[in-house]
């Protein structure tokens, strides 16, 4: 009986198919004075503490928005939460898409929540610029996905000027590597392995840990009896602090390699104890807003006083707002390179860039090359921290994640 | 043999902080006959509140009792505001209540206090004593001793006290209970109050430990509640023997048993639980008549 | 004939949805049909059978990559891989239920809460199969050019008529002789041992039943989101279940599908209102939903039909099995299932 009222209410509204979407040749999200993009980010659930790279997008959108927008077009920034929850972030691309009509979708963050969507965003022909991600994966295989595009150095990168820092500081390492067991971990530190091929240091041990682990003090502690000299720390904010505080309880003394997504001295370091991450070493490619160096700066004084303009509540010193910051302004210059305002003529801007973004190390600049080079940034400069502050070592490097 | 014992004193340490909460966990069954999961979050939020009186330039130990007042208090109110509505209603109600209950405080905590790490100042400060050529350190003393006393204490509380009996028999039947002229409402709600504040003294415990951030205790209640279940949901001392097992074998599993790896370490102590409960199905210290939830 | 309508005008409803809706609100209904079918799974087991399990994410995760794993690598079409995954799912259930047959309530909770912990890292573990922290892109269902179909609104639809049948049959269980039987062991397992209910059987039964509509929903999952990696699994998957077991109303048919709405509008709709604030909203929701309606939407919607039938002859039997539900689980000596005497 079911069946049978189920087949007359589908011949009932057969045929009355959804009306199509308007076909003008104009692409959606785009008018004569706005631009809507949208953006996916975790502001609730584990990961909610990358949620402010959000707010450091808007306040230079704000900014470009104060100053007239780009080509006279407003730039609209739409965000969805998704909990780090791959499903959610599903929904989020289809509501970002199909309901707001945005543009393209810029900024998405977290490894599986790209990997979730970008079949969907390339298979709709939606651009999905500057994830939120160091995986390598985004940028390595531009035919197959060409309309998604990374941004940050990615941890294949991040990971080759480690390794090539090492065989020239010091030669016959023994590292141990502690590493988080997911995408972004085992990107890093397999990149690292990849790296040191054929060279004499050596990784003497490896220990994971789970995102829902209460502690890695017990990693650690095996990591320091493992006759390792140099530590390779490949965790989270809250997991780099915890691995920096037990090597400081410890009698283990490693060369202490830091990776950049840890280096937050507000967050990670000054609550460990700033003194306790003497000498270690780390990656930088933007400016710390926390470095002296940079106080008289134009790029951080007009971070600082646009962030403090649009969210007064937000911490300049936060590494992340300064994160969202230089990926909106790398954004703004693509949108700015757009012969016209299509998604393809944004993916052809992003694809072929040679620019500097103010906030960013000198010597690290946005490039790409058309269908050869899909990682708009992929230099690092080395820095140690002395203290006090994050002290730049030697030359900006550069390290393709090309195989 | 001395890295042995450096590994157990190290994982009863540990596994005194699982302890810790899962006596929170086993007060609040003891009563009310639920499992909180918000407990963890409770305590989360008071270690906040601690935190925020440490930084308001009180001394460490001063802010530390005042906390465990508040958290006495805290616990009450949400007995009698969010609780006591639906009580005496559908266990699995009361237990998604406490669901909500969890969504709200880690979300309202991350509203205020932000998503980042903090340090929390250690009640016992640095160091290390010598016991028997192996070397402790005086946190780890400290725990220890701190969660033997309450254990201590609730027991006379629970044997001794009226209040303590009251509960006792509101937890075993209610309805009889109130025809023997005891307030349940009023006791359910000091048992609330007294399982917050075992929970807040778990938080400040664990927090100069793990830093202090709005997710800290997620992870230490799965252990909690691993805790509480090995030793019997309604056994005080059960729970603080639980969270030492499972402290001390998790910690000799990471140190001596590689295939398992750190991924699948969390099986082991849950092996050794289903092991437990096959031979004893109420746990180690749990007593048999107890069939809720 | 007067019994059909109501189901007559539902089924009409439901099949009109895709044609009045937006694709993405079409793509949230979809999700909702597999959530549906995986949240009905777990209230077989803890409504009608009173055992609880938080580790029904687990079994959900089974049914989404063996039907992931079977369309990417193997090359099934995507329909083929539900009965794959509920076979899978059955007999995963049956081995949990072992477990069950010595542990009541809390305990065995607990011990599948472990199981829900761990899934992630065991998805990790077998990365060969499973892709590890890459996950799985697995191709989405599409409409064949004959339907005239829009490829949401085909898959709501096959969607649709998958959960229909998998409800059709769960009300079919709970009203035979097997319903019957669980809810007599759940109210009373030494009456119902006393009756010729073997308990242990019926015990597994319910979980490997429960673990089967796991499988099927998380098949249907990946239709619907085409994607599957270890961090869509976790510990919140298996706690939404459970929630929505309840908001829905514990032992009845109808709720997964109130509950499944639930814990995929609320959280969505809390965001649209404050980003910062989605979790303290849908928390908040969530706690005045249990106030509100302790007993679920079902046990709401029944006081009120109650009210209704006081003024003529209700349809008892439909009552009847639906009726010890909201009862059982709390003590053992609660009120008796109304199957029972039946029986």
């Amino acid at each position: 009986m079911l069946a049978a009222s189920l087949t007359l209410a589908a011949s009932l509204v057969a045929g009355c198919g959804r009306g199509e979407e308007d076909s003008s040749s104009q692409d959606p999200g785009v008018t004569k004075d706005s631009i809507t993009i949208g953006g996916i980010y975790p502001f609730s659930g584990p990961a909610s503490a990358y949620g402010d790279i959000a707010t450091g997008a808007k306040a230079y959108f704000d900014m470009v928005n104060d100053k007239g927008g780009v080509d006279g077009r407003k730039i609209e920034f739409k965000t969805v939460d998704d909990g780090y929850e791959p499903p959610k972030a599903v929904q989020a691309s289809r509501k970002l898409v199909e309901q707001d009509k945005v543009f393209a979708l810029f900024n998405t963050l977290g490894t599986p929540s790209n990997l979730a969507i970008w079949d969907y965003t390339n298979q709709e022909k939606v651009p999905q610029v500057y994830v939120a991600t160091g995986a390598s994966e985004f940028g390595a295989d531009i035919k197959k996905h060409p309309y998604t595009t990374g941004w940050q150095p990615n941890y294949v990168t991040e990971a080759k000027i480690y390794a090539d820092y090492l065989e020239k500081e010091k030669p016959n390492a023994k590292v141990g590597i502690l590493y988080q067991n997911d995408g972004f971990g085992k990107d890093l530190s397999g990149g690292f392995e990849d790296a040191l091929k054929g060279s004499d240091v050596k990784v003497v041990a490896k220990e994971s840990y789970e995102v829902t682990d209460p502690s890695v003090a017990s990693q650690v502690k095996k990591l320091s009896t493992s006759g390792a000299d140099t530590f390779l720390n490949v965790t989270t904010p809250k997991f780099s602090a915890q691995a920096i505080a037990a090597v400081a309880k410890s009698d283990w003394k490693p060369l202490h390699i830091l990776n950049n997504v840890g280096a937050s001295k507000t967050n990670v370091l000054a609550p460990v104890g700033l003194e306790n991450a003497k000498g270690i070493v780390s990656t930088a490619y933007f400016k710390d807003p926390e470095d002296p160096e940079w106080e008289n700066d134009a790029a951080m004084k007009e971070y600082k006083a646009q962030l403090k303009k649009s969210d007064p509540k937000a911490n300049p010193n936060e590494p992340f707002n300064v994160y969202g910051w230089a990926a909106a302004a790398t954004m703004t210059e693509a949108l700015k390179g757009m012969k016209e305002p299509t998604r393809d003529a944004l993916m052809k801007s992003v694809r072929n860039m040679d620019t500097k973004i103010p906030i960013l190390l000198p010597g690290v600049d946005v490039k790409t090359s058309g269908e050869t080079d899909g990682y708009p940034l992929e230099a690092m400069q080395i820095q140690q921290f002395d203290g006090k502050n994050w002290q730049l070592q030697g030359e900006v490097q550069e390290a393709s994640a090309e195989k | 043999m001395a890295e042995f014992i450096e590994t157990v004193v190290d994982g009863i340490a540990t596994g005194s902080l699982y302890g810790a909460l899962a006596l929170a966990l086993v007060l609040i069954f003891r009563t009310t006959g639920i499992v909180n999961f918000a407990q963890g979050e409770m305590a989360m939020f008071t270690t906040f509140l601690a935190w925020g009186l440490v930084e308001a330039g009180l001394p460490i130990g001063l802010a530390f009792l005042a906390t465990l007042g508040l958290a006495f208090v805290i616990g009450a109110l949400i007995e009698r505001v969010i609780i006591r509505p639906v009580e005496g209603g559908e266990t699995l109600t009361l237990v998604i209540l406490t669901l909500g209950l969890f969504i709200f405080i880690n979300s309202a905590a991350g509203w205020v206090w932000g998503f980042n790490n903090r340090a929390f100042p250690n009640l016992f400060g640095e160091g290390n004593v010598d016991i028997g050529g192996v070397s402790i350190s005086v946190e780890s003393v400290g725990i220890v001793a701190v969660l033997l006393a309450l254990v201590g204490v609730l027991f006379l509380f629970f044997q001794r006290t009226k209040v303590g009996l009251a509960m006792r028999a509101v937890s075993m039947n209610p309805e009889s209970s109130r025809l023997a002229g005891i307030s349940v409402g009023r006791t359910l709600m000091i048992g609330w109050g007294v399982a917050a504040l075992a929970g807040a003294l778990a938080g400040m415990l664990i927090a100069p430990r793990l830093f202090l951030d709005v997710n800290f205790m997620g992870a230490v209640l799965i252990y909690s509640f691993a805790a509480a279940t090995l030793g019997g949901f309604d056994s005080p001392l059960g729970a603080v023997i639980g969270g030492w097992i499972i402290g001390v074998v998790e910690n000799l599993a990471g140190t001596y048993v590689d295939w398992i790896g750190n991924d699948l370490k969390i099986l082991v102590p849950l092996l050794i639980i289903l092991a437990v409960l096959m031979v004893r199905p109420t746990g180690l210290f749990g007593s048999p008549e107890v069939s809720r939830a | 004939m007067k019994r059909v309508v109501p189901y007559a005008v539902l089924a009409a409803v439901l099949v009109a949805v895709p044609f009045f809706f937006s694709s993405y609100r079409v793509g949230q209904f979809t999700l909702v049909g597999a959530y549906a079918v995986a949240v009905l799974g777990l209230n077989l087991l803890v409504g009608y059978s009173g055992q609880i399990s938080l580790g029904h994410g687990a079994s959900f995760a089974l049914g989404a990559y063996v039907s992931a794993i079977l369309i990417t690598d193997a090359g099934f079409p995507a329909f083929a891989t539900v009965p794959v995954a509920a076979v899978v799912g059955f007999g995963a259930g049956f081995l949990l239920g072992l477990p069950a047959l010595r542990l009541r309530g809390l305990y065995l909770a607990i011990l599948t809460l472990g199981l829900a912990v761990a899934t992630p890292q065991l998805i990790k573990r077998f990365d060969g199969l499973t892709g590890g922290t890459q996950g799985l892109n697995v191709d989405q269902p599409t409409a064949p050019a004959w339907t005239g179909l829009a490829d949401d609104q085909f898959l709501y639809l096959a969607t649709l008529a998958f959960s229909v049948v998998m409800f059709v049959l769960a009300a079919r269980l709970v009203r035979g002789r097997v319903g019957r039987a669980l809810i007599a062991i759940r109210d009373n397992e030494t009456a119902a041992r006393a009756q010729g209910v073997d308990p242990a059987r019926y015990k597994t039964l319910a979980f490997a039943t429960g673990s089967l509509y796991a499988g099927v929903g998380g098949a249907l999952y990946v239709f619907s989101i085409g994607f599957v990696a270890p961090e869509s699994f976790t510990l919140v998957v298996s706690f939404s279940f459970l929630a929505a077991v309840v908001v829905g109303g514990l032992a009845t048919i109808g709720g997964a599908v109130f509950g499944a709405l639930f814990i995929e509008f609320v959280p969505v709709y809390a965001g649209d209102v404050d980003e910062a604030l989605a979790g303290v909203i849908y928390g908040a929701v969530l706690i005045a939903f249990m106030y509100a309606l302790p007993g679920g939407v079902m046990g709401a919607l029944r006081k009120l039909r109650g009210k209704a039938n006081q003024f003529g002859r209700g349809r008892g039997h439909a009552q009847q099995t639906d009726g010890g539900g909201a009862g059982g689980i709390a003590d053992a000596g609660g009120e008796p299932g109304g199957g029972v005497r039946a029986g």
